[in-house]
């Protein structure tokens, strides 16, 4: 039953996999192509008659020149479908691409302009020096932001399917935690008490009272105290917003519509990452659409004998037999690839189990990087 | 080539996936071949080295462990390194500190101080007179960073914190770090990239980002995995055309054909794109071959580790 149900899932194809979906996020670790992949599946997809939106994260520049990513933007661009006609992938009527780079720092200051009560609070929060120098590096806030843009265009309503390209974090699913991490820690009951007017955090700028204040300001110094004692006064204020953000994330998450794709690379290192990443999202009651492992070698053949090779090269294509013998040498290295690779993919099959259907892209000699290596990769993910 | 043996810290940067923690591990070997008492410092709780030296459970923790004569391992984690830091620097207050929730909270909460503590708990590695209670110095230390973009947001933060905070320890810590970091004689940085468009260009904008905010020189470049490329302009084309004429070849033949010919074009290709480095770079990187092992092991670091050597 098993390997029927996961032939038959990885026979469907990606369309398969995200029939009647409305999100889909696309995880992995660093360096194993989702961008590319999001993008393919995107693009896949609008072929099929849906208007689909991909957003990228940190795409190559050819890449994003290819889908006409302008940089300054955090909108979706209309991707023009002509050069994917030109290499064979006609978008069926309806079917529209959609691109956006996601900006982090925008999006975090979109969200303050939305969730700050009144245009003073929301300039007092910008120009914070706090938020100013140091809100790229909150914790997980390229991670929350692109979580956060994915809520935005999925409550337009805009689009049939939102594929979201996550950005390589060792732990993937800090993505996930993010929104937890800032609103528990707002909610924090210690905190309410440092955050309160009359609390010590405003008491910071006149006398000292408590041991446990003193300390605090001969570690911190008084300074950088009071810049963070604004920085979480005013983001406290905006607590509210911040936890029904959360709470519509969590949601949109879990929603029956939202499927999580794992994207790897056949090298031991992507592939614990996936499992690691399954098995966390497994445990959150999130749904898999399933498995992408990119840039597999594959051969046949590759077991044969090298010394008759070496004569078969020599006899039926003429080569010298120094030439042959490199020519073998080359056809060793595929070989001992293609190995590793099938060991590596049978492991993540089976840690994976039947429910994740996997489909597997050959290596291509050239990088993906416009139309034709989209329409190339996407070949390989959605059926005929 | 680099000389990089005189620096007390070295920091490896460089977009995921390019194999960083490899080439930290065996450059850490090569190190400690060279009779450096070394310590590979890894900061995102992979505990790599540990892995690769057998320790199943992967976890040194937040204590230093020792692989091998000479060469150590260390996962730098911020709250015990914020608990080092208070017990070390704040005495009795460090002690109130280190036990209040609202404080490690807010430690958590704040911008940037992750960063902050990870860099500290670096330096204190690096120093001649450790401040850790019982702890050896160190002759090098070998930092796996996170991937280029948060590689140099970090190295950034201390003096973003020292100009924030103006006085006290924190401004004061801030000072010192930037000051050691921003050494070409204490510290250095070393960029781990592929052979492809993409690794070429971080590495190249790295460096650039590296002269414009914070004054440094990129130190040396290691460009990973390249595949051997057996057969070179003219072969290659013999090959092509072979593969072209021999409609009537076996299968075996045309599979071998085919396969010469992709490692060729592939080989080819990150030729070229270690030539584009080269030139954007000013000096030539130092060049890693592709492991063909199913999982790098010790023998494929200490390969890589005899390449490394030139580095020091």
């Amino acid at each position: 039953m098993s390997a029927a149900a996961g032939a038959a899932g990885a026979a469907a194809g990606v369309a398969g996999w995200l029939d009647g979906v409305r999100v889909c996020i696309c995880g992995g670790s660093g360096g194993v192509g989702k961008t590319t992949t999001s993008a393919a599946v995107a693009a896949g997809m609008a072929a099929r008659g849906l208007k689909v939106c991909v957003v990228t994260i940190d795409p190559a520049q050819r890449l994003a020149d290819a889908l006409g990513l302008d940089a300054l933007g955090n909108a979706p661009h209309r991707v023009d479908p002509a050069p994917f006609a030109a290499a064979g992938l006609a978008f069926a009527d309806g079917g529209e691409l959609w691109a956006l780079q996601l900006d982090a720092k925008r999006t975090f200051d979109e969200l303050i302009e939305r969730l700050a009560p009144d245009a003073r609070t929301r300039e007092e929060i910008l120009s914070n020096r706090i938020y100013r120098e140091l809100s790229g590096a909150v914790a997980g806030s390229q991670e929350f932001t692109a979580i956060a843009k994915l809520h935005d265009l999925a409550a337009t309503g805009e689009f049939d399917l939102l594929v979201l390209d996550t950005p390589p974090s060792r732990n993937a699913l800090d993505f996930l935690d993010a929104p937890d991490r800032l609103t528990q820690f707002f909610e924090g009951r210690a905190l309410q008490a440092l955050l309160r007017p009359s609390g010590f955090g405003m008491k910071l700028l006149g006398r000292t009272s408590g041991f446990a204040l003193g300390a605090l300001k001969r570690v911190t110094g008084v300074d950088l105290l009071t810049d963070l004692s604004a920085f979480f006064r005013l983001l406290g204020g905006l607590l509210e917003g911040f936890r029904a953000r959360a709470e519509q994330v969590e949601t949109l998450l879990r929603d029956p519509r939202t499927r999580f794709l794992l994207v790897t690379s056949p090298e031991r290192e992507p592939i614990d990452e996936a499992i690691y990443f399954h098995r966390k999202l497994k445990a959150a009651r999130m749904a898999f659409g399933g498995g992408i492992v990119n840039r597999v070698h594959s051969d046949q053949l590759g077991d044969a004998d090298p010394g008759e090779l070496i004569a078969r090269l020599v006899a039926e294509a003429g080569l010298s037999k120094a030439l042959a013998t490199r020519v073998a040498e080359c056809f060793a290295d595929e070989h001992a690839l293609a190995r590793r690779d099938r060991d590596n993919v049978a492991h993540l099959a089976e840690r994976l189990g039947t429910s994740v259907p996997l489909l597997l892209v050959p290596h291509l000699d050239d990088d993906v990087h416009d139309a034709d290596g989209l329409v190339a990769v996407g070949a390989h993910l959605f059926a005929a | 080539m680099a000389g990089l043996s005189d620096k007390r810290l070295l920091f490896l940067t460089g977009k995921g996936g390019v194999g960083k923690s490899t080439v930290a591990i065996a450059l850490g070997i090569a190190a400690a071949r060279r009779g450096l008492r070394c310590c590979v410092a890894e900061l995102t709780g992979q505990d790599r080295a540990a892995v690769a030296f057998g320790h199943r459970d992967g976890s040194s923790g937040a204590r230093e462990l020792r692989l091998a004569q000479d060469l150590w391992t260390i996962s730098i984690e911020p709250q015990h390194a914020l608990e080092e830091y208070l017990s070390q620097k704040a005495g009795p207050f460090g002690d109130v500190l280190a036990g209040s929730r609202t404080f490690h909270g807010f430690v958590q909460a704040t911008p940037g101080m992750r960063e902050l503590l990870t860099l500290g708990k670096a330096w204190e590695l690096a120093q001649p007179q450790r401040r850790t209670a019982g702890a050896r110095p160190y002759d090098l230390v070998i930092v796996d960073a996170p991937a280029t973009g948060h590689g140099l947001a970090a190295l950034s933060t201390p003096r973003t914190f020292a100009e924030i905070a103006k006085v006290g320890p924190i401004a004061s810590q801030g000072r010192t770090l930037d000051a050691f970091f921003t050494d070409p004689d204490a510290a250095a940085v070393v960029a781990v990239a592929l052979a492809e468009e993409m690794p070429v260009n971080e590495t190249l904008r790295l460096r650039r980002e590296l002269r414009e905010q914070l004054g440094i020189e990129l130190a040396a470049t290691v460009v990973n995995a390249l595949l051997p490329d057996r057969l070179g302009p003219r072969q290659g084309a013999t090959v092509a055309q072979a593969e072209q004429a021999a409609a009537k070849a076996s299968p075996l033949v045309t599979a071998a054909l085919r396969a010469a010919r992709s490692e060729h074009v592939r080989a080819a290709a990150q030729r070229a794109q270690v030539a584009r480095l080269a030139e954007g770079l000013g000096s030539a990187p130092l060049e890693l071959p592709y492991l063909f092992t199913p999982a790098v092991d010790v023998a494929g670091l200490e390969l890589l580790s005899e390449r490394l050597e030139e580095l020091l």
